[in-house]
């Protein structure tokens, strides 16, 4: 029922004298190089998840703060400069710097161990990816705790984040990080959509690709055609604040409303890039915890991929209040609901497979239900939102602000907790405690309706969004505390996952390699795996290949140093070739700096542009030049196979 | 300090035909043709939604926890084909009903859209609405130029008659809002919108800025006073009169304190040297409600306070501390409040 042990398939095809398999798996390098210069996807995997959940954290406090002032009317904790740069930054840092990052962080991690493979490809680029995230994250957060922090709104609507409004260089902080953020974002994208078309195991065709990764394949290809626009739009800002141009502003041509169209079309499919993903996690779990596969496999694939096709025509309904014609409205309506029939589609799916399983109700299903409660009323208020009428009453009311924490934490962070406690495991080899792991899970789902669904009626009884107070005659009082309870109530909840962490990681019980006995190619590697994942690369024959027994075998002699990567096909995962894939360096985080020194400059000045790109040029070019020594050893490689080994491998392709 | 709160309940004691004490501002209790038909699709949606909602959540927490245990026993791999048949069916139906209700409510937000676009015009009051940061400036319009007049912050419209708003922005977008009467409408430097209200009931409703618009976004409020018809047109003769003439010394000091200091440099007293833009119209401050849009009472001790320093109660606001001797505040104050 569970794997072939890996002992079991490697003495099958080992083959002495083969010097590509008497290497050893790659050693990562020790000490504080190798931590700048690991190229490994895992261990950038882990830190890009740790650097996400920091900055989750950060958010969070912000967030608590703007809870407290909001407690009680006519509150002074927090002035009105402060508390606009506050909930700027919490939604820039929610949205840019944690929600989409930290699902980027899960793919890196798990794309390349669910599809067989040794490393995520181009892993040099993926390095400079974490590095320019990274430096992006502590460049806002440095502005931030000078006085700088941006404070037009994370959506920074022009003319009040433009030149004339937008005063000091704080839209510019903001603008410049989108940059941060959107080149690493892409750079993994790139990464992962390569990783899943060229480097499945053998045998895993179209068909068995699981869906956790079909997510995050749909999720990387809207990132590759959402975040262009918001680029465009970011810089347009940027250069009418730096150098005068005028893309946005009406005295000499420009037009306010073209930043909300460039802004949206990728602020709405960015909503996706962060629940798509969730629904990748919620498709993990679900059939691992209901003890059979899942339901309508291909219903799921094409639900997922409409879903990240129709979140392309929505972006309108951000913007009813703005003088739409009609035809349009009616557009953006039918296309804004006809969007919940995908995610209808998965629902009933998850349903259909809990109902004839037969669920262990463990921490991480326990999430799942979470999520169903919460991402359902989210998505419903959702469709009230879709209509034009109801939704110029409710647009940029705290009714809002309720449906949008219902559908990302509902749909992403439940999620997200479930995955932590079902992949924590792999992560550290040591499980999390079930107990606090209950109590962690009743905190944050009680606390989070107790926060947010009274946010649902203060917006219906007229309560703007993004004010840092309320006169005490609205009555609007009550309600505010009751929220503030239940935010606090959250934050006790996420501080008892940390303490789980901190436990588990000092004295958590080991896990081995497969503790929920669970179907994806993941959990046939010890936890956490070795550098280079695996030695042999597993051949599959089934959509659950530790379910049953579907790894018929190995394919061998794939060299450790430099390290070999087998590219195949990508519909039908054949053999192709071997590939020599990138060793460790310490040049993606010297351009990563490089580039942080343009783009940080060009903030100030426009030359920064000219003279940064010398440093940055340099850098690139001391990365992709090539190395003799690696060259040889690579070259010496190539010779012809022996008669055995070709027969070997001829065993294993019809295998 | 009280804001905006205890004498304007006051005031809506007026309208005690109204149904509420305290000024409105709610979208649960319309006022207007605009702001009840979009309650009735309101209750429609919330209606199927909670229906949707209770099915939805109770299958998959039944699902789960009807057969709950701790153990993971062996994965079930295969599942007969009359199961499978029998789960397509029930998956697809599902999936028909949840189609058919979308399409319930697409029809149902359309039609609704339609009837608010083709609501009648007969007879509409045309009010231009600029918005500033952080306060409105409105103009009644009139096909006779010299009925043309300005106020701020406080609009006064007829019961049952149609108010067309031509909304403008002087600054970053705004977004009128009056959730009694209808949704909102952004106000778009660059740009120039119109939306449609009618009150058909008189009461106060509050109106506030529902687009992030700066510091003092907060206290952008509005009050639209929806009055019976006679009542309205005494209140628009009374507008369109220019600035009280002082009837005592005191007074005429006032005025002279506002024309020879700061005051003159933003604000507007038709009838006097003060004509300037950049801050509300105060011809009539006196017969307002509130100041400060509607962040503060209109009360003489108020104003004193505003005026001394409008910073402590709208932090960024565009208005400076006046620091005045007594002897010069006073006799302005005195101005202002026969301001009527």
């Amino acid at each position: 029922m569970t794997a072939r042990a890996i002992g079991e398939a490697d003495g099958a095809f080992e083959r002495p004298g083969d010097e590509r398999d008497s290497a050893e798996i790659p050693r990562e390098r020790g000490g504080i190089m190798g931590f700048l210069t690991t190229v490994d996807h895992k261990r950038i995997g882990v830190r890009f998840i740790v650097t996400a959940f920091v900055l989750f954290l950060f958010a969070g406090v912000l967030a608590a703060l703007m809870r407290l002032q909001l407690a009680v009317p006519e509150n002074n904790l927090i002035g009105p400069d402060r508390y606009n740069q506050i909930f700027t930054m919490h939604g820039t840092t929610m949205m840019f710097l944690f929600a989409v990052p930290i699902m980027e962080a899960m793919a890196l991690y798990f794309v390349p161990l669910m599809v067989g493979t040794r490393n995520i490809a181009f892993p040099r680029m993926n390095a400079y990816a974490f590095w320019v995230y990274l430096f992006g994250g502590v460049m806002i957060y440095t502005a931030f705790i000078l006085d700088v922090g941006p404070d037009a709104g994370w959506f920074s609507y022009v003319p009040l984040a433009g030149p004339e409004y937008g005063v000091g260089k704080r839209s510019d902080f903001w603008a410049q990080l989108i940059t941060f953020t959107e080149v690493s974002g892409l750079l993994v994208a790139v990464s992962v959509i390569t990783t899943v078309f060229k480097q499945r195991a053998p045998g895993m065709t179209i068909e068995r690709i699981p869906l956790f990764v079909w997510a995050m394949l749909a999720t990387m290809f809207m990132i590759l055609f959402a975040m262009p626009a918001v680029m465009v739009g970011s810089t347009s800002l940027i250069l009418d604040r730096l150098v005068g141009t005028h893309f946005f502003n009406p005295a000499e041509g420009g037009d306010a409303l073209l930043w909300q169209h460039l802004f949206w079309f990728f602020g709405h499919p960015e909503v996706y890039m962060i629940f798509v993903p969730g629904l990748g996690i919620v498709s993990a779990i679900v059939p691992v915890f209901a003890r059979r596969k899942q339901f309508g496999y291909p219903a799921m694939v094409v639900s997922l991929i409409a879903t990240a096709f129709l979140s392309f025509g929505l972006w309108v309904h951000h913007m009813f209040a703005t003088a739409i014609p009609d035809m349009g409205k009616g557009f953006f309506t039918a296309a804004s609901m006809v969007i919940a029939v995908p995610t209808a589609v998965q629902l009933f799916c998850w349903i259909a497979t809990l109902w004839t399983g037969r669920p262990a109700l463990r921490v991480p299903l326990w999430y799942i239900l979470g999520f169903f409660f919460i991402l359902v009323l989210g998505g419903l208020t959702g469709l009230m939102l879709a209509s034009v009428p109801l939704d110029l009453q409710i647009h940029d009311t705290f009714f809002v602000v309720a449906h949008l924490h219902y559908v990302l934490i509902g749909g992403a962070v439940f999620p997200l907790f479930g995955g932590f406690y079902y992949w924590f495991p792999k992560f550290t080899g040591r499980m999390l405690s079930e107990r606090l792991g209950l109590w962690n899970f009743w905190l944050f789902f009680i606390g989070f309706n107790v926060a947010f669904f009274p946010m649902h009626i203060l917006g219906l009884e007229g309560m703007p969004r993004r004010v840092y107070t309320y006169s005490a005659a609205m009555g609007w009082g009550t309600l505010n505390l009751i929220s503030t309870l239940g935010a606090v109530t959250i934050v006790i909840s996420v501080a008892l996952f940390l303490v789980n962490v901190a436990r588990s990681l000092r004295s958590g019980a080991p896990a081995g390699a497969n503790p929920w006995d669970a179907d994806t190619l993941e959990w046939r590697l010890p936890s956490p795996p070795a550098p280079g994942n695996t030695q042999g690369i597993p051949v599959v024959n089934s959509r659950t290949p530790l379910w049953d027994d579907g790894i018929v075998g190995e394919v061998r002699g794939l060299a450790s140093s430099p390290p070999e990567v087998l590219v195949t096909s990508g519909l039908d995962a054949h053999p192709d070739h071997r590939m020599a894939f990138p060793t460790p360096t310490i040049w993606p985080l010297v351009a990563a700096i490089a580039t942080t020194a343009l783009f940080i400059g060009s903030i100030f000045t426009p030359w920064a542009v000219v003279w940064g790109a010398i440093p940055v040029t340099i850098a690139m070019i001391a990365w992709f030049w090539p190395s003799h020594a690696e060259t040889r050893r690579h070259r010496a490689l190539e010779k012809p196979p022996f008669a055995e080994i070709a027969k070997a491998r001829g065993e294993e392709r019809t295998a | 300090m009280t804001r905006g709160g205890a004498a304007l309940g006051a005031c809506a004691a007026l309208y005690a035909a109204a149904a509420g004490a305290a000024p409105a501002q709610t979208a649960l209790d319309p006022a207007g043709p605009q702001a009840a038909h979009i309650h009735t699709l309101w209750h429609l949606m919330l209606w199927m939604c909670t229906i949707v909602f209770v099915l939805v959540v109770a299958a998959a927490w039944l699902a789960v926890l009807r057969r709950r245990r701790q153990a993971l026993e062996t994965p079930q791999l295969h599942e007969s084909p009359a199961q499978s048949r029998r789960l397509t069916r029930v998956v697809a139906t599902a999936v028909a009903v949840s189609g058919f209700g979308l399409i319930v409510l697409v029809v149902a937000s359309v039609a609704t859209d339609r009837v608010l676009a083709r609501m009648p015009h007969d007879e509409a009051l045309h009010i231009e609405l600029t918005g500033h940061q952080w306060w409105w400036e409105a103009v009644y319009d009139n096909a006779d130029p010299s009925k043309v007049f300005s106020t701020a912050n406080e609009l006064h419209i007829p019961v049952g008659r149609p108010v067309i708003f031509t909304l403008k922005s002087n600054d970053v977008i705004h977004s009128l809002w009056v959730p009694n009467l209808h949704g909102k409408k952004d106000l778009i430097p660059g740009r120039v919108a119109t939306a449609e209200m009618r009150a058909d009931q008189p009461g106060i409703y509050r109106g506030q800025c529902a687009e992030f618009c700066g510091y003092q976004h907060a206290w952008m409020g509005l009050l639209v006073v929806a009055d019976p018809p006679d009542r309205y047109t005494a209140w628009e003769d009374q507008q369109r009169k220019p600035g009280a003439e002082p009837s005592d010394p005191q007074a005429v000091a006032g005025r002279a304190v506002f024309e020879s200091t700061t005051c003159a440099m933003c604000h507007t007293i038709e009838g006097t040297l003060a004509n300037a833009k950049a801050g509300p119209d105060l011809t009539h401050i006196a017969s307002r409600m509130t100041i400060g849009s509607v962040a503060l009472d209109n009360t003489p001790s108020n104003r004193a306070a505003w005026i001394a320093d409008p910073q402590q109660f709208k932090p960024g606001s565009n208005m400076p501390a006046h620091n005045l001797p007594p002897e010069t505040l006073g006799p302005l104050l005195h101005y202002l409040d026969t301001l009527q």
